[in-house]
């Protein structure tokens, strides 16, 4: 055998081949150049909103974890609760509850509408990336409340009769563990966050979803502009899994 | 006067300075006590070996020494500094255990070497992150310190890679590398299988004939009966006798003891 050029390799390849010539001549693509630059932007408002939620839900959710696996109670019961809550109510809920509820609340208040911070509060995005944010933290949450009882309680107690101060174990032993358990888990909740993004365009923000949308709804093109978001979708992903697989390489684990 | 001269008596050579000191130590988890006033001390250079059958309180007392339990009552001198405690046994100051632990290496039974970090990471961490150790200082000690165990190759590799016997090894150079006063053994064979005890006994043994201080819990007699300079048999979280290696060994006094002994034998 020729490494990976197997038969049934060639077969799957000559077929995604057929597929993409097929689309590419007996459908309409003729609206792409004209909204190119929008898409590119729908594209970049996704990824960014993605990135920016995970990373500022993930700094939300470790402290959440930890408070749930190792705080005292008046910590660790409002974490719960939230998490809870977050978990339980869906997240277009949650998004409508911040930009009709928060959103339309805030004008009534001439020192908010005064303030500098109102250019920003006018606007949909800050509604979209805070909704977001909350529910990745809620999820993820939990998730690194797992990981942190999951860390063997002997690495830590070794830390410790070393004379390590607390914040030190929890920074240098406890947290990158905690964390590297729960990289397979979270490269998936990662992709889910992605694919939670389209709801933004509920409430006007220009993703990659509602720019599809909007190409529908200007050429009456329909089929085309949902076959073009169902790739760029797949090739986020792509990125997300590949960059997860990244970082659970750096600390080789032994193969049972 | 200037500073004191070390206690002597005349005739005695001079008394070597303490290391460890415990008095009239009590520890309970809810009602069970399981130590219940055991007194120990250990000069420079001792070797103590703790050995008594399941359930006799030596691990613990082993952990209360560096306060990984909390005694419920108490006297723990370490290095001639006494660890202040609260009236009901916690510690009252976490900066003065942190600093009595750095002077305490300890090793566990589950070697307990951090799965994230490679050998020599784990050697260098609290020297350099800790201690404040330079980097190159602390990476050239660690090298020599698992040249020493046998490991230098494996300076590289990650824990979970490695043998239990050399995990064990890798562990009792982490103890070493913060430069304790004296060393803390917690059944450090009783995780091994049988053809890996003795390369970690030969490295335990190699640090008693350099004179450190060791305070072992251990079910090997014969290898405390080897490299213990006094020897305490736990029952029942009390003392029952203690003494010499040879004194405990060869002619035990109490019934217990020799109960024990003729049990693990």
């Amino acid at each position: 055998m020729t490494g990976w050029l197997q038969p049934h390799r060639v077969v799957m390849i000559a077929l995604a081949l057929a597929l993409v010539l097929w689309s590419a001549f007996s459908l309409r693509w003729d609206w792409l150049a004209e909204y190119a630059p929008l898409m590119a932007e729908g594209i970049w408002n996704t990824i960014w909103i993605l990135v920016v939620t995970s990373v500022l839900g993930m700094l939300l959710a470790i402290p959440l974890g930890l408070a749930q696996a190792a705080g005292p109670w008046y910590l660790a019961a409002p974490a719960r609760a939230f998490c809870t809550v977050i978990r339980g109510t869906p997240l277009l809920l949650q998004l409508w509850l911040l930009y009709y509820g928060l959103g339309s609340l805030f004008p009534q208040f001439p020192w908010i509408r005064q303030s500098d911070l109102w250019p920003i509060l006018r606007q949909a995005w800050p509604y979209a990336v805070l909704a977001l944010t909350l529910s990745f933290a809620g999820y993820e949450g939990e998730v690194m409340r797992g990981a942190f009882k999951g860390v063997p309680r002997g690495q830590l107690e070794a830390a410790k009769a070393m004379g390590m101060p607390r914040l030190t174990i929890l920074r240098r032993i406890w947290l990158p563990q905690a964390v590297q358990r729960a990289l397979p888990t979270l490269g998936g909740e990662t992709v889910l966050q992605l694919k939670a993004t389209p709801l933004v365009a509920t409430i006007t923000v220009m993703d990659i979803y509602a720019v599809s949308s909007r190409v529908r709804q200007d050429t009456f093109i329909v089929y085309e502009p949902l076959l073009l978001l169902a790739v760029v979708y797949m090739c986020i992903t792509g990125l997300i899994v590949l960059a997860f697989r990244w970082l659970e390489r750096r600390v080789p684990q032994r193969v049972a | 006067m200037g500073q004191a001269a070390p206690e002597t008596f005349a005739g005695l050579p001079p008394v070597r300075p303490e290391a460890i000191r415990i008095d009239d130590l009590r520890k309970s988890f809810g009602t069970v006590e399981v130590l219940r006033g055991v007194s120990l001390r250990a000069c420079e250079g001792d070797v103590v070996a703790i050995i008594g059958g399941s359930g006799s309180g030596k691990s613990t007392l082993l952990r209360c020494i560096n306060f990984l339990e909390t005694p419920t009552s108490g006297r723990i001198v370490i290095g001639g500094e006494e660890i202040v405690l609260r009236p009901d046994g916690t510690p009252a100051s976490r900066r003065q255990i942190e600093q009595a632990r750095r002077r305490l290496g300890m090793v566990f039974q589950q070697f307990n070497l951090w799965s994230h970090k490679t050998v020599l990471e784990n050697l260098t961490e609290v020297p350099v992150h800790v201690l404040g150790v330079p980097r190159a200082e602390a990476v050239a000690r660690a090298m020599a310190l698992l040249a020493r165990v046998g490991l230098a190759e494996k300076a590289g590799a990650y824990p979970a890679f490695l043998s239990g016997g050399q995990q064990q090894r890798a562990a009792i150079a982490r103890a070493l590398a913060i430069e304790p006063r004296a060393m803390l053994f917690d059944e450090p064979t009783s995780a091994l299988d049988p053809e890996l005890v003795g390369e970690v006994l030969n490295v335990i043994r190699d640090l008693a004939a350099e004179g450190r201080t060791m305070i072992l819990v251990t079910h090997e007699m014969k290898f405390a009966r080897e490299v213990a300079s006094h020897v305490i048999y736990l029952h029942n979280g009390l003392i029952e006798e203690q003494g010499p290696p040879a004194a405990l060994f060869g002619a035990p006094r109490s019934d217990r003891l020799k109960k024990f002994l003729k049990s693990v034998s």
